[in-house]
């Protein structure tokens, strides 16, 4: 296990197990009216990454920033829009189902919801079985002893083979999901907020669980969750989506001491903390508005109508995901305007509603043509200067 | 199928901190499966046990019906001009001989509604086979698979809808040959649409569940996603139509035979039997009628009581399927 995330590795490192380069996935918006404008949810928009032999990534963003499109698109559940998908040195971006096949033995899934992700009316054995039976490996007594011996190694008494799923718990049913995964010892296994749904004291369990099967098989995890808690404890690297894009990338150490995208600093700001002094002490930073539609992702920055950093260079142009201050290049952000460390979020003004005005004049921004988008970005800026360098 | 006893039941998995239940040695642990749970509220239903006790009397006799007829002595077309018709040639009334009287050919009327039971049952469950496995397989392909194809089996279900049944079944029976077989063909095929509306509706808000991505994402094929994981969970609601469409098959066949497009005579069938007579009743030969129409009233009650209850112990929660 790489603990230590080293610098960004050259394309063709073979310690890089999956690399995912300039991915996006859009969804048409079904529209009954004729000549309307084919619309499209950008879901993910542009998401490069790279995930290392044995580490885990960690992904963490709001409901409906991509992360679980993302996790599908790499798994290749959905076909993608455009960008390119490397896994093992495979580029399985665009390969048919069919030849698809034998990789899904090596990337597995674990979903969310352990009662919808598995099927009702079958028993757990055929249910854990079924990697055996659809790439016709093991039959009859033999698939059986396999099944049982999957049962056990996750916890689950192999006596209740022939149970439903219905007649488990929560933890248990996402046992269940974790032996089916782990059938053929695949190389990733992706993990779709597998304890987001569990009881805290659950979580705790399966996330054990989860790296004592890591620490056993070697296995890579993408993990993708909204409890910044949980992600800080099992990753190695996180990243953190905003519709639909990566804002940050860095270890996980670093993105929870020293965040530099404003986004990550309020996540960060949210999470509770266990000591009522040290809480009434900190400043949260509430952000303000919605996130934004996906269909009409706003320009430059995406995050840039709620940040109150935003300065108009902030929507006019689309910062790269780049080291800031000098991280090292295991730690970047895509922030025009990233935070020091100790600087409080709280003492900028938002310049929301400078950011809105510049928004409904969009169509000449994008052009161009916008005044202050080039030249008046004095009468424009926050109230503290100084933060850039 | 024996569990194997070496594994964890001694000493419990030490993995992480799962509670497992200590189960005696030896003793089998099963599920209880959804199926189970219907049959044992099916099992309570007092309305299903009656109707159900029915349709097993309706199947005895039917298959019994040759065992009657040697008992009896009267064949289902023996005809007996001599004491089995009336000076004037008409059926004569219900007798210690002919339990159910006689019909205006002088055949045994109660025999003959033996036999016509069996033409029934048959028509009825071959037909609503037919009628399930189109229905099934045009329900999951559409569902599952969803663009052309689904567009394509929907509007050949659209169009099908549209046209009368008794017309297209009617016209179909008049250029071909009149048999049995014809009109289990005919039935089945005609009513399958509903049931493959069914079994689409059903597909397609199934196939979001997670169980359907989880089996892609292990590498099943749609065949195997569409059968073996869709399929168990749309047979509840298939079997509740199914048990449905038992009784209007039977109706539909005893309207082709009225019509006299079913099956051909001499073969006993109720609904030839009920058109036979329609032209005798206003004489008073009120049993050539009766007796028929009875039989056909008692056996589609059985079924739809029946099935009535089978959708019920599928779907405790009442309602649902068909309000």
């Amino acid at each position: 296990m790489t603990v230590n995330p080293v610098p960004a590795p050259a394309s063709d490192d073979p310690d890089v197990l999956l690399r995912v380069e300039n991915l996006v996935k859009y969804f048409p918006v079904t529209s009954r009216r004729l000549f309307q404008e084919k619309m499209y949810v950008h879901a993910v928009d542009g998401v490069s990454l790279e995930v290392r032999r044995g580490e885990t990534f960690g992904i963490v963003g709001e409901t409906g920033s991509g992360k679980s499109t993302l996790a599908r698109c790499v798994a290749r559940l959905y076909d993608i829009t455009s960008g390119r998908v490397v896994f093992d040195g495979h580029d399985i971006s665009r390969i048919s189902q069919r030849r698809m096949r034998p990789l899904r033995r090596e990337i597995q899934m674990i979903f969310q919801d352990p009662i919808g992700s598995l099927n009702p009316r079958r028993r757990v054995g055929s249910i854990i079985g079924d990697p055996f039976a659809i790439h016709g490996i093991a039959a009859g007594s033999e698939r059986k002893r396999r099944v049982q011996e999957l049962m056990e190694r996750v916890g689950l008494n192999p006596e209740h083979y022939n149970r439903f799923p219905a007649e488990f718990s929560g933890g248990q049913r996402q046992r269940i999901g974790v032996a089916r995964a782990l059938a053929f010892r695949p190389k990733l296994i992706i993990c779709d907020e597998p304890v987001s749904a569990l009881d805290v004291s659950i979580q705790a369990q399966v996330i054990n669980l989860l790296a004592d099967l890591q620490a056993e098989f070697g296995l890579t995890y993408i993990f993708i969750a909204h409890d910044l808690s949980v992600v800080r404890h099992v990753s190695n690297t996180v990243g953190v989506m905003y519709l639909g894009q990566l804002t940050e990338i860095a270890p996980a150490e670093e993105l929870f001491t020293r965040p530099r995208h404003p986004y990550t600093g309020a996540l960060l700001s949210a999470v509770p903390i266990p000591d009522p002094e040290a809480s009434d002490e900190r400043e949260q930073i509430i952000l303000v508005g919605d996130v934004p539609s996906p269909i009409t992702p706003p320009s430059g920055c995406r995050f840039h109508p709620r940040c109150p950093k935003a300065v108009p260079v902030c929507v006019s142009e689309q910062p790269p995901l780049e080291p800031r201050f000098g991280d090292g290049p295991g730690h970047t952000a895509a922030c025009h305007r990233p935070m020091e460390l100790g600087e409080n979020l709280a003492d900028f003004r938002p310049s929301i509603d400078e950011a809105e005005r510049i928004i409904e004049s969009g169509a000449m921004l994008l052009d161009g043509a916008f005044p202050g988008a080039t030249g008046g970005a004095g009468s424009l800026s926050a109230p503290r200067e100084g933060d850039r360098t | 199928m024996s569990m194997v006893p070496e594994v964890g039941t001694t000493d419990t998995v030490a993995v992480a901190a799962t509670t497992v239940t200590e189960v005696p040695v030896g003793r089998k642990i099963e599920g209880r499966s959804p199926w189970r749970l219907a049959y044992e509220r099916l099992r309570a239903d007092r309305a299903a046990k009656i109707a159900f006790g029915t349709i097993i009397l309706i199947v005895l006799l039917a298959v019994f019906a040759p065992l009657f007829a040697s008992a009896v002595g009267h064949g289902p077309n023996q005809q007996f001009i001599d004491i089995g018709e009336n000076a004037n040639g008409g059926p004569v009334p219900p007798s210690g001989t002919f339990w159910f009287g006689t019909d205006s050919n002088g055949r045994d009327l109660f025999i003959r509604v033996l036999y016509g039971a069996q033409i029934s049952l048959v028509v009825g469950v071959l037909a609503t086979g037919i009628s399930v496995a189109l229905g099934v397989l045009f329900g999951l392909t559409a569902g599952y698979l969803g663009g052309i194809v689904d567009s394509i089996i929907a509007r050949m279900i659209d169009v099908m809808l549209s046209i009368p049944f008794l017309l297209l079944a009617i016209s179909i029976a008049y250029i071909s040959h009149p048999s049995e077989w014809l009109v289990i063909l005919i039935v089945g095929v005609l009513s399958f649409t509903y049931l493959a509306r069914i079994v689409r509706g059903q597909v397609i808000s199934l196939k979001a569940k997670e169980y359907v991505e989880a089996a892609r994402a292990l590498g099943a094929g749609p065949w195997r996603i569409m059968f073996i994981d869709l399929l168990p969970n749309v047979m509840a609601q298939v079997i509740v139509y199914a048990s449905l469409l038992i009784p209007l098959a039977i109706v539909s066949e005893a309207s082709l035979s009225f019509l006299s497009v079913g099956v051909p005579p001499p073969t006993a069938d109720w609904g030839a039997m009920i058109a036979d007579s329609s032209s005798y009743f206003q004489y008073g030969y009120w049993w050539y009628l009766f007796f028929p129409a009875l039989a056909l009233l008692i056996t589609t009650l059985a079924f739809n009581i029946f099935g009535d209850s089978v959708r019920d112990a599928f779907d405790p929660r009442g309602g649902g399927l068909f309000v």
